[in-house]
């Protein structure tokens, strides 16, 4: 009955990105409101200090300042940010109290009349600190003799759990074959081009506190009301704010925190928008920092039959949602492979460092990291080819839904044929000839390769999972739709946008169910008071979430309206059908959706029996596919619904003298199950694997050893430029999956969980041959040019 | 101390007072409410602030105001290019948009010197603008697409 997908998967244009190309986006610092006042923020110098007196005198009688806030007093007016541990004596504030925990931490902030105003007086708040002992190594953290971060809390140990699945000790106890290796990932993080800015104000009159922030955080409004000691109906957070890039990191609770704060003390509005430094050093926005040890036990052939990993999380000074990360990987703590047994030891560390957040894939990058590197350290301990190794692992297409040792079932996928895509488009053996030939000529060169799972559309279950207090067990997603009396429809969301065509989304399911042209649909973003519960576009869910809602609410609309349409053709509603946006009796007579709206709007007396509702509209609130269960006790549960899967294959090229990494020939082949705009998902997967290239071999947030922060600047912090990526050649495949309105999966994130793992084997590969590796991300070029000076094979 | 200055912004004649230390894109965002140019980092490194000064590329982040006294600044509102931002539709040469003046503003200096551009013609051009979420792929074609219908553009004009 239904008429074939349309609008779904067909190359259609980008709506958001007319106002982009226009210069008329509206970002957070484009909002400009009568009166404002303009934050600067004053920053601790050191990685550990008592605070021993704060002067703001000079600068509150600087030209243009209207109030300068100090950590002092503060517990009287906030609550703390909320940790997502269970770790009560970890209590962090907005501003420093009577100690500075790290480089960068807030100390004080002046509001004045323009942010250049406001700078220069913050110069002048004059503050005296006593040095403390500081720890800025996460081994050195988990010395219980370490000066502890928050004292309250009594050591640096913030979460430390074994799990244990499946026979791990006999199936090592079993194997002819072990190997053992460590790992690092380096600090480093997404770093949008736009830092983090928030304008608050607060509305007396009405009692209200307006938001409007560069924001992409699940709860935001929520935690906001709640560290204000406001009613949470007393918030309202808008959500139609283009935000220029997040990838997770745009969380700014303290920021908003902040300036929610100074906007009802000085009656007027307050704008914080952070500059480079503020967001590179005090913007709690560094991403996760990992060590690993890995062992695996093998069979003669390569068959892993059992993973034992250890990660050790330094999560900074402040605790927050950071520490999840430890357990989104649980989800697909197997990768795409047939290992029987996994022990995972997640441990997370507190230090003097700045406060780390979510970042693209929650923690799943550096483990999937930590995977390939053992399939690959497998395939060379046996003399076999890594990618023969890989398939022999693979879970098989007909093994789907397979459950994975940690509890969680994979929907659906084919990683053979996905492989074997990445291995055509490559033209693999043409690769290896090239990396013979060049060795030949003294070249370092190698050959990469990765695959990644990449779990989408969760329900959060990795907060029970790490902090039993917590019971979320939903994650929904919602759209309204409306249809006007001319039969026009505006759709609702609830979701600000950093990027990912949400509009576009909605308005090509939409399209799709009612068999209308999407570009002639409005699609608004909602507040958090008028919009229907929604969770924000985290874990590469609104694909399924999203777009689960909008079909939802859209079959609402098409069934009223074909019941409403047959009543007015004189049918029973089964003897009329749907097709291109209108009622068609079996005559061939139609009734338009707009004919059909007049009368739901107007004409009452021409309603059907038992159709008592005006107007043509609907609401649905979906619910995350396989939701709805708590972790057991052994913390196994279903924690995605669909798992998307990518392999990356990339040829690399280190120059022998400098170390300088160039790369080539990087193809990706990937299922995210049906796609729904091609140009938005090609975009996603190759944006990924850029923030994965930048990972693996530029990007750190550095520090010394004597807490000092290094890498504050772009300059500093070095991001790929389009001299760094390279071409990239992407292919699809899809096995649709079963759970999901369209067969559609979660696409945003999986670039970045395959690219980091693909460079590093490429690095590898070409170090192999001097019998030398590097097991430290990011593999700066200087590394590897020492690297390779003080290797002692040659090839 | 404010001292006057006059540019033209988008073919239009701006005369107003500043303080020496205000920067250009303040100017333009603040002052002129030309928010369609964006800052990033403030220190020459991101190129989301770019401008056309004289119709040549420049950070108006490293730039005072009064630099461009009695010069023509482009912003990407005044970009009077429908087949080049159409190109960067049509290609989805974005996603969160926030680099994207900046990047429609290299484009157009590049096309001006160089018509048919090679695809490192293309990265070099845009080798000082930072985009973070497309990993430049799609930029790159939108450009050369653009290439391809303004000579196109160009002979049938």
């Amino acid at each position: 009955m239904a008429d074939p997908a349309r609008f779904i998967s067909t190359r259609r244009r980008v709506r958001e990105d007319r106002r982009f190309v226009t210069g008329t986006g509206r970002f957070v610092a484009d909002i400009r409101l009568p009166d404002a006042l303009h934050a600067a923020v004053v920053t601790s110098p050191h990685p550990a200090a008592r605070i021993v007196s704060i002067d703001t005198r000079a600068a509150l009688a600087s030209e243009g300042v209207e109030e300068v806030l100090v950590g002092t007093g503060l517990p009287d007016l906030v609550d703390p940010i909320p940790n997502a541990l269970d770790t009560p004596g970890i209590r962090c504030y907005p501003l420093a109290g009577d100690t500075v925990r790290y480089v960068g931490e807030w100390v004080a902030v002046v509001v004045a009349r323009t942010r250049a105003l406001a700078e220069d007086a913050a110069e002048l708040v004059d503050i005296r600190y006593r040095a403390l002992p500081f720890v800025v190594d996460a081994e050195a953290a988990l010395d219980p003799s370490s000066p502890p971060v928050h004292p309250a809390h009594g050591s640096n140990l913030l979460y430390r759990r074994l799990f244990s699945w499946g026979p791990v000790e006999a199936d090592f106890g079993a194997a002819p074959h072990h190997l053992g290796f460590e790992l690092a990932w380096g600090r480093s993080a997404t770093v949008p081009i736009e830092t983090f800015g928030v304008v608050a104000r607060w509305d007396a009159g009405r009692d209200l506190l307006d938001i409007w922030a560069s924001i992409q955080m699940p709860s935001f409004a929520e935690q906001v009301a709640s560290c204000l000691r406001l009613d949470l109906n007393q918030v309202r957070v808008h959500y139609d704010v283009d935000v220029g890039g997040s990838y997770g990191v745009k969380r700014g609770l303290k920021h908003t925190v902040v300036a929610g704060l100074l906007a009802r003390r000085t009656g007027r509005p307050v704008r914080l928008i952070e500059d480079r430094l503020e967001n590179m050093a005090g913007g709690d926005m560094h991403g996760p920092e990992r060590r690993f040890r890995v062992a695996v036990a093998f069979d003669d052939d390569g068959m892993i039959r059992s993973l034992k990993l250890r990660a050790l999380e330094d999560v900074g000074a402040q605790s927050g949602r950071a520490p999840l990360q430890l357990g989104k990987p649980v989800s697909a703590i197997v990768g795409a492979y047939r290992i029987g047994s996994v022990a995972y030891e997640a441990i997370c560390v507190s230090t003097n460092k700045t406060g780390q957040t979510a970042v693209r894939g929650f923690g799943m990058a550096p483990t999937n990291l930590a995977l390939e590197t053992a399939l690959d350290r497998v395939a060379r301990h046996l003399g076999k080819s890594r990618f023969a190794v890989r398939r022999t692992n693979m879970i098989r297409a007909y093994q789907f839904p397979y459950r994975i040792p940690s509890g969680s079932a994979y929907d659906s996928g084919d990683y053979h044929a996905v492989l074997a895509k990445a291995c055509g488009l490559a033209g693999l053996d043409r690769l290896l000839a090239r990396r013979t030939a060049a060795r030949a000529e003294g070249r370092v060169v190698g050959i990469g390769i990765a695959t990644c799972l990449e779990p989408s559309g969760g329900n959060s279950s990795f907060e029970a999972l790490l902090n039993p207090k917590n019971t979320t067990t939903t994650w929904p997603e919602s759209c309204v739709i409306k249809v006007d009396r001319t039969g026009l429809v505006t759709a609702s969301i609830a979701t600000s946008t950093s990027g990912q065509g949400h509009e576009t989304l909605t308005a090509t399911v939409i399209g799709e169910e009612l068999g209308i042209d999407p570009d002639r649909i409005r699609v608004l973003h909602a507040d958090t008071l008028s919009a229907m519960p929604g969770n924000t576009p985290v874990a590469s869910r609104m694909a399924i979430m999203l777009g689960g809602a909008a079909t939802g609410a859209a079959g609402r609309i098409r069934d009223r309206a074909l019941a409403i349409g047959a009543h007015l053709l004189g049918h029973a509603p089964g003897e009329v059908r749907w097709s291109d946006g209108a009622a068609v009796a079996p005559d061939g007579r139609r009734l338009s959706l707009g004919e059909i709206a007049l009368v739901a709007h107007r004409e009452y007396h021409r309603l059907p029996p038992g159709v008592t509702e005006p107007g043509l509209q609907a609401t649905h609130v979906y619910q995350v596919p396989t939701g709805g269960t708590l972790p057991d006790a052994d913390g196994r549960g279903q924690m995605y619904p669909c798992y998307s899967f990518a392999a990356h294959l990339v040829y690399a090229e280190i120059d022998r003298l400098t170390g300088t990494v160039s790369l080539a020939d990087y193809v990706i082949a990937h299922d995210c199950g049906t796609v729904i705009n091609p140009e938005i998902v090609r975009g996603m997967v190759i944006g990924g694997a850029a923030h994965g290239i930048g990972a693996a071999l530029y990007e750190e947030f550095a520090y010394d050893g004597q807490g000092q922060f290094l890498s504050g600047t772009l300059a500093d912090y070095v991001m790929p430029t389009a001299h760094e990526v390279p071409d990239i050649r992407v292919v699809e495949h899809c096995t649709p999956s079963p759970l999901t309105s369209h067969g559609q999966k979660g696409v945003g994130e999986g670039g970045y969980l395959g690219a980091p793992a693909a460079v590093a084997s490429a690095v590898n590969d070409a170090l192999a041959p001097f019998g030398i590796a590097c097991l430290e991300l990011p593999m700066r070029a200087g590394t590897l040019s020492d690297l390779l000076a003080t290797a002692t094979e040659q090839p | 101390m404010p001292v006057p200055v006059t540019i033209s912004v988008n073919g239009r004649a701006v005369s107003d007072t500043v303080e020496p230390r205000v920067t250009l894109v303040d100017f333009l965002r603040d002052r002129l409410g030309l928010t369609g140019t964006h800052v990033g980092c403030e220190q020459g490194v991101c190129g989301a602030c770019s401008v056309l000064l004289d119709g040549v590329p420049v950070r108006s982040c490293l730039l005072f105001a009064v630099q461009a006294g009695n010069r023509s600044v482009t912003t990407v509102e005044g970009l009077d290019d429908a087949i080049l931002l159409d190109a960067f539709e049509e290609t989805h040469a974005m996603q969160c948009g926030y680099c994207t003046p900046g990047m429609l503003i290299a484009a157009r200096g590049l096309l001006s010197d160089t018509p048919d551009p090679s695809e490192d013609d293309i990265r070099e051009a845009i080798s000082g603008t930072l985009c973070r979420c497309t990993g430049y792929v799609q930029i790159v074609e939108a450009i050369a697409l653009a290439a391809t219908r303004l000579r196109q553009d160009e002979r049938h004009g």
